[in-house]
């Protein structure tokens, strides 16, 4: 079923704000096994003029994955969600997450296409940290499968 | 930002330190719980064939995210990473045995950008296939 073009363009409201926790960043840190101590030693942040840990640079994902999927849920929409695999994925920094920042997610559709049966929508994901300032961008491209294909 | 890579010390062909990432299935399940997807083609080897995968497979993420520790290994400081992009082009298949699958990354610098930043093009191969296209990342260095 193709999707309905009048989404195109459509913002959503921001999403609450979610707060960055150490602990958090590190277990992430952990779980890719990247050592790098600017993940875990906030001295070692310091060092490298951060005022706390700072998150790899996909951490950010978790939170605009799941703003877009609010989205992407809107019944009115249409997606079939349960077909849904991840296409391409893009960022653009300001700066570096980092523990103690409050993250809100503003996700904006900024394409949808039909390509041989397969419904392809991008998601445009602004994530502002308290202040109102830009930290990052985030583009995810969605392919959900033609019913019937495997 | 403190990258430890001058922009003068590199040219366009410069290449990064190679590496390789082992994951297993033990990988899959703790990047499930530190990153929130917990989306079952990652864990369950029977939906992984239902929905017709050959087997479990790794997140797509992990493997970006694997792959972008070429460039902040390098560079030293993550922060120097202004943009970072990838198509996933082939799942990594991870069988359900001691060793896992392998993803093997190189990058090379692509081009020389304005003010100290530089394009890097990664190659990220798992079991002979490449798995990410058009991966990108633009850094600031010193």
């Amino acid at each position: 079923m193709a999707l309905d073009q009048s989404f195109v363009g459509r913002s959503y409201p921001p999403t609450e704000p979610y707060e960055v926790g150490r602990e958090k960043i590190r277990e992430f840190a952990e779980a890719v096994r990247d050592p790098n101590p600017v993940y875990t030693d906030p001295e070692a942040a310091k060092a490298l003029g951060y005022s706390d840990l700072i998150a790899p640079p996909t951490f950010v994902f978790a939170i605009t994955f799941k703003a877009a999927g609010d989205v992407i849920a809107d019944p009115q929409l249409g997606l079939d969600y349960s077909r849904v695999v991840h296409g391409d994925q893009k960022f653009a920094y300001s700066r570096p997450v980092r523990a103690g920042d409050r993250l809100t997610v503003t996700s904006t559709i900024e394409t949808i296409k039909s390509l041989a049966g397969n419904d392809i929508i991008d998601v445009r994901g602004e994530v502002h940290d308290e202040a109102g300032e830009h930290v990052v961008t985030a583009w995810t491209k969605l392919v959900a499968r033609a019913a019937g294909e495997a | 930002m403190a990258a430890k890579i001058g922009y003068d010390e590199v040219e366009v062909g410069t290449e990064l330190p190679a590496q390789s990432f082992p994951v297993t299935r033990a990988t899959l399940v703790r990047y499930a719980g530190a990153s929130g997807d917990f989306n079952p083609i990652h864990w369950n080897e029977k939906f992984a064939k239902e929905v017709g995968l050959p087997d479990v497979i790794a997140h797509g993420m992990f493997t970006m995210a694997e792959a972008i520790r070429v460039v902040t290994d390098w560079v030293g400081d993550p922060g120097a990473v202004v943009e970072y992009g990838v198509r996933f082009t082939k799942p990594v298949v991870v069988p359900n045995d001691d060793k896992g699958a392998l993803v093997e990354v190189s990058a090379k610098v692509a081009a020389k950008l304005d003010d100290s930043r530089v394009r890097v093009d990664l190659t990220a191969m798992s079991a002979g296939q490449k798995v990410l296209g058009m991966a990108r990342a633009v850094v600031r260095l010193a």
